[in-house]
């Protein structure tokens, strides 16, 4: 099974890459787990692959107390890398979370922020689905919708967005460096994704070609001591999350004076908790505060017919995650 | 470069080096079983999802299924094949006869060298083997045998 025949090119710099990628049908390959998946499904069918891979964006460093990952570093090297397991352990934790030892070995940083839905509806070719076929409708609005998410949904799309590293990331105020035509950016990892809207088809507001080069995440070790992911699936291991938790805290005097939260397989994108972060800021983490942002957590959810599970999954997920912080020294 | 035209790819595989041409979106696995004749590595899925077609490439275990030959170009690759002989199998593959750890063996290959890659990782216990081998799956359900044969190498 296979889709139709694209062409083969190597970037051998980042202005090759995009020059590579300007041509229409082209997609930048990196790790190759998603990309190959899709073309074989049929999901996606680049005219061109170009391969960033040997691109030297792979180094992990900390610099002035920000975490900088290169955009092409393998998900196993960061999570094995001792200023990611010191700094953020978060991070380290997602990745761990996330796939296989192969796939790990395999997958880059950036491939996985920009890895596409796991939406069934998407992944074959078949189905009906607005983002691989805009206008063919979404088949999981009132279909197989189990999986599919609470928020920031729209009636022309109600896929989740599948990375745990992006779910981390988010909840660490993270930012991506990009690299285009119109040269270098760095923004919010947060304004990366587009909630789908009436054009699902658009994911990311990156500008067609323009690259990741790399992923910085600010204060180092701020929330080293007080941080968890809890990633609930239907298989112990080797399964994308139905619901995700990234929490991180800082607590001083015996009160929480900042609070991270984000979660995952529940929006189109990285799903940042702010009114509960804001909640939860000035109080004690005891059992009221706990309660009180799993509700909270859940305000706002607009399930459909299958995944109403979600919603409670959600609210116990958060509690949990925050219970796990409260037993840390 | 037209879709379908050839591109010249040399890898070394089990120290051997090898030259070959192949098509732009022919996988590491279609070129060691369909090009190369080494049909040890096994084709389950072809999505990643089994772990049947596990090699090493530059000593980290890959699906191969998921990797492009023409981005493996210049890359050294090590397959079943260059694990074990027939008269001298490795000690991971006897621990598998011993252990009792297949049944139709067509996960065996991934398997092995899946669990020769989680042992350079070395695992803390059974369940770091566990949570480890997630990548490859075994429908004839040898789970408790294949842990316990990679737990014994591991001396665990």
């Amino acid at each position: 099974m296979s889709g139709p025949l694209f062409q083969y090119g190597r970037a051998a710099t980042v202005h090759d890459a995009l020059i590579r990628a300007s041509k229409p049908g082209a997609a930048y390959l990196a790790g190759g787990t998603d990309l190959l998946q899709l073309w074989k499904s049929g999901a996606m069918t680049p005219a061109a692959v170009v391969d960033i891979s040997r691109l030297p964006l792979d180094e992990v460093e900390l610099i002035g107390g920000e975490l900088s990952l290169g955009a092409l570093a393998r998900l196993s090297d960061v999570a094995s890398h001792p200023d990611v397991i010191r700094n953020h352990p978060l991070i380290a934790e997602a990745i761990l979370a996330s796939a296989s030892g192969q796939i790990r070995n395999m997958a880059t940083v950036g491939g996985n922020l920009l890895q596409r839905t796991r939406c069934p509806y998407f992944r074959n070719e078949q189905l009906a689905c607005n983002k691989r076929k805009p206008g063919s409708g979404c088949g999981a609005l009132s279909g197989e919708n189990r999986q599919a998410a609470l928020f920031g949904t729209s009636s022309s799309c109600v896929a989740t967005h599948a990375s745990d590293l992006a779910v981390a990331l988010a909840a660490l105020d993270a930012e991506v460096e990009v690299f285009g035509s119109e040269g270098e950016r760095r923004f919010s990892l947060r304004d990366l994704y587009r909630p789908p809207g009436e054009t699902p088809e658009r994911e990311t507001n990156l500008a067609p070609g323009e690259l990741i080069t790399g992923v910085h995440v600010p204060n180092a070790t701020r929330f080293a001591a007080c941080s968890t992911y809890l990633k609930i699936r239907d298989r112990a291991s080797f399964e994308f999350a139905v619901v995700s938790v990234a929490a991180a805290l800082q607590i001083e005097n015996g009160k929480i004076v900042q609070a991270r939260l984000a979660a995952g397989g529940v929006a189109p994108l990285p799903w940042r908790l702010d009114s509960t972060e804001a909640a939860l800021v000035g109080h004690p983490l005891n059992a009221r505060a706990i309660a009180a942002a799993g509700d909270l957590a859940v305000e706002h959810a607009r399930p459909l017919a299958q995944n109403g599970f979600k919603v409670a999954l959600l609210r116990n997920a958060m509690i949990r995650a925050l219970q796990t912080l409260g037993r840390r020294p | 470069m037209s879709p379908g035209s050839s591109i010249r790819i040399s890898l070394k595989i089990n120290g051997r080096n090898h030259e070959f041409t192949a098509t732009a979106c022919d996988t590491l696995l279609d070129v060691l079983r369909d090009k190369l004749g080494m049909t040890g590595t096994k084709k389950g899925c072809d999505m990643g999802a089994c772990g049947a077609c596990t090699v090493l490439a530059e000593g980290r275990r890959i699906k191969s299924c998921l990797a492009l030959a023409a981005s493996c170009d210049g890359r050294s690759i090590t397959t079943i094949e260059g694990v074990g002989t027939v008269d001298k199998l490795h000690q991971l593959q006897a621990a598998f006869v011993r252990h009792d750890a297949l049944q139709c063996g067509y996960c065996t290959p991934g398997q092995i060298m899946s669990g020769l890659a989680l042992l350079e990782e070395k695992p803390a216990d059974l369940e770091a083997i566990r949570e480890g081998m997630s990548g490859n799956l075994c429908r004839c359900g040898a789970y408790p045998n294949i842990i316990a044969a990679i737990a014994e190498v591991a001396g665990l």
